[in-house]
């Protein structure tokens, strides 16, 4: 028999922990020195990537490499409407900003929907094709678009700045906005596979042809899951753009690097587990940022060792091989960090020992 | 052809008209013509790679023949998709079980009742409490998602689904995921996954296959019982004898992607061709 809460027990919890954690931000905000906040933004945005991205790797199975393409279109759209059009003027130097962009400017929240809404009829036209593929080919087709993303933002001059990129961005992504998206991600994406439309698309994930006898049409499902995985890519990007406050197409900060970050964080955490996501990213940018040390000369068993740049990705890596031996299937695998298998698990625990 | 036992009263529901499917220089599926009649049991056998699996994913729109046409419930269904045909009322299982196998068995059935809400023209199976919920299937995804009027039919879908489990006797696996059942009851699943897509005809592809004669007996009586409770049509495909001949009203006997014999049991049994094709020719010198 399946054991359950009752759903207002379920529910207080929630609502308990939803509070206890906005007054943990609450106390960080105030607290913490200015670099150990964006770290703990910088857990946020990466947790708005990883769900997204798991959305359309880990719930539905879409083998899809260009996340970063998506992060790159809500980050160019975002900032380019919060820049002021003074600050436009002034950066492009090599050639003059087109007119059309030149004089708008809006707040940040518009701008973030945008980036978000760009982002997702990208990944509307994008998918028309790359959706008819599959497994591999699907991968290496979907690299290669937001590759194209990246080489056109690298080219159009007179819209991104090239390969100056967009600085003095205003850091507008601060703690309540990041949070603040990371809640809306979480609840948006639970939701939709908390329903009849999550069930199509782990079907999808599990047998494609199964799903589509069982009258799924396969495609646009598929279709619905890249936009919507897409949109938060945008607004992901778009808090990503505003807490580096500089942002360039080069292929480690907007690329396929990003990309593969981002993977590491769903396989880490679990591919097809929200909490699981949320786990990954935390670890990812935590250990990212406290092997940073590793870069600069320090000093081992008494033995000076030199700083070697790229060294932290090395250790990530192996870090993530490491993980991948002992847990197969990352560290949440399939299941959810719910009230209920919390209960479940105690339950079992107390009944065994 | 026609058998003495083809009712003609009944009207038919599924008419395979002249079919051919070619994998390039390959005719799996040649010049075949049948007919199933509404309320029918109707067996499809022969050798091995003689084409029935090939016929039945022309039938669901996993393949589309190369020639020729097949109407259903007198609509054409030759160009339509896979999952257009399940809305039209045609659901079946798969040789080697296609169950969603990370998901529940209450997962499973549930899945197969989404189309209901996704397709525009389904008024048929489209009631829920005896109202026509047409208008919901608007608007489904943000429905779905923001839980505005979703969640008394995800209700409705779950006691509908629950009450199917019961009657195939699988309550006691509700939450267990479909790859941790027993094999026998995995078939069971995979026919209650397609029962929930509220069809018309059911093809069952190989359904004994991999079970021992009690398992069989077992999956004959469930087969019968199913049949009469929700009214179908069944059209399987059999390796074993003693179901086919067991069960069957009407068999159809392919070889090489053609029909070669058509009749009740007791004929089919005799039919020097069906016995040719299934232990040889005997040599003619002896």
């Amino acid at each position: 028999m399946e054991r359950k809460l009752p759903k207002k027990l379920n529910f207080v919890l929630t609502l308990l922990f939803i509070l206890f954690v906005a007054f943990l931000l609450y106390l960080a905000n105030e607290k913490l020195d200015e670099y150990m906040l964006r770290v703990v933004r910088l857990i946020a945005i990466y947790g708005v990537m990883a769900v997204s991205l798991n959305l359309i790797n880990g719930i539905t199975g879409i083998f899809s490499l260009g996340h970063a393409g998506f992060i790159l279109v809500g980050a160019y759209t975002s900032a380019l409407l919060t820049l002021s059009p003074e600050q436009k003027m002034m950066s492009f130097i090599i050639e003059p900003i087109v007119p059309w962009l030149a004089n708008v400017h809006t707040d940040f929240l518009t701008a973030t929907l945008a980036g978000g809404a760009l982002s997702a009829l990208f990944a509307f036209l994008i998918g028309w094709p790359v959706l008819r593929l599959s497994g591999d080919y699907l991968a290496i087709a979907s690299l290669g678009f937001a590759e194209v993303i990246r080489i056109f933002a690298l080219n159009a001059i007179s819209i991104t700045n090239g390969p100056l990129g967009l600085k003095g961005i205003p850091e507008y992504s601060s703690i309540w906005w990041c949070y603040g998206w990371l809640f809306v991600t979480v609840i948006f994406v639970a939701s939709l596979v908390n329903s009849s439309y999550g069930r199509a698309l782990k079907a999808i994930r599990e047998d494609r042809v199964a799903a589509e006898v069982m009258g799924i049409n396969v495609f646009k499902h598929q279709l619905i899951s890249f936009v919507v995985g897409a949109f938060f890519a945008g607004v992901s990007g778009a808090l990503y753009a505003h807490w580096l406050t500089t942002i360039d197409p080069r292929a480690t900060t907007l690329g396929p690097m990003l990309t593969f970050y981002v993977l590491i964080m769903i396989v880490l955490g679990g591919l097809g587990s929200i909490s699981g996501s949320l786990i990954g990213a935390a670890l990812f940018a935590i250990l990212f940022e406290w092997l940073r040390d590793l870069e600069e000369p320090f000093v081992l068993f008494g033995m000076r060792v030199p700083g070697i740049k790229g060294m932290r990705t090395l250790v990530i890596s192996v870090i993530f091989i490491l993980v991948m031996i002992f847990w197969q299937r990352g560290i949440m695998g399939r299941e959810e960090l719910t009230w209920n298998n919390i209960y479940r698990w105690l339950k079992r625990r107390g009944e065994s020992g | 052809m026609t058998s003495p036992t083809l009712d003609l009263s009944k009207k038919p529901i599924l008419i395979l008209d002249r079919v051919t499917m070619q994998f390039g220089g390959l005719v799996a599926v040649d010049d075949f013509t049948a007919e199933i009649r509404q309320g029918e049991l109707v067996g499809l056998i022969g050798p091995n790679g003689a084409g029935k699996t090939t016929v039945f994913n022309l039938i669901t729109g996993i393949y589309h023949p190369t020639k020729g046409k097949i109407v259903f419930d007198g609509i054409d269904i030759t160009p339509l998709k896979p999952h257009q045909i399940t809305h039209l009322g045609i659901a079946r299982t798969f040789q080697n079980i296609r169950l969603f196998s990370d998901m529940t068995v209450l997962e499973n059935v549930l899945v197969a009742q989404h189309h209901k809400f996704t397709n525009p023209d389904a008024d048929r199976i489209l009631k829920i409490n005896g109202k026509s919920v047409k208008r919901m299937a608007n608007f489904w995804f943000w429905r779905s998602v923001l839980k505005v009027g979703y969640l008394k039919f995800e209700k409705e879908m779950v006691s509908k689904a629950k009450e199917l489990i019961e009657k195939l006797g699988l309550s006691k696996f509700m939450h267990e995921k479909a790859s941790a059942l027993p094999y026998g009851d995995q078939r069971k699943l995979e026919i209650a996954r397609a029962l929930a897509t509220d069809p018309k005809l059911l093809l069952l592809d190989e359904p004994a296959a991999g079970m021992n004669p009690k398992e069989t007996e077992d999956l004959m009586r469930f087969i019968e019982r199913v049949r009469e409770e929700f009214d179908l049509t069944i059209f399987l495909i059999e390796h074993d004898m003693k179901v086919v001949m067991g069960i069957c009203e009407r068999i159809i006997v392919m070889d090489y992607g053609r029909i070669i014999a058509e009749g009740t049991p007791k004929e089919i049994q005799n039919n020097p061709k069906v016995i040719e094709a299934y232990l040889g020719r005997e040599w003619e010198g002896v």
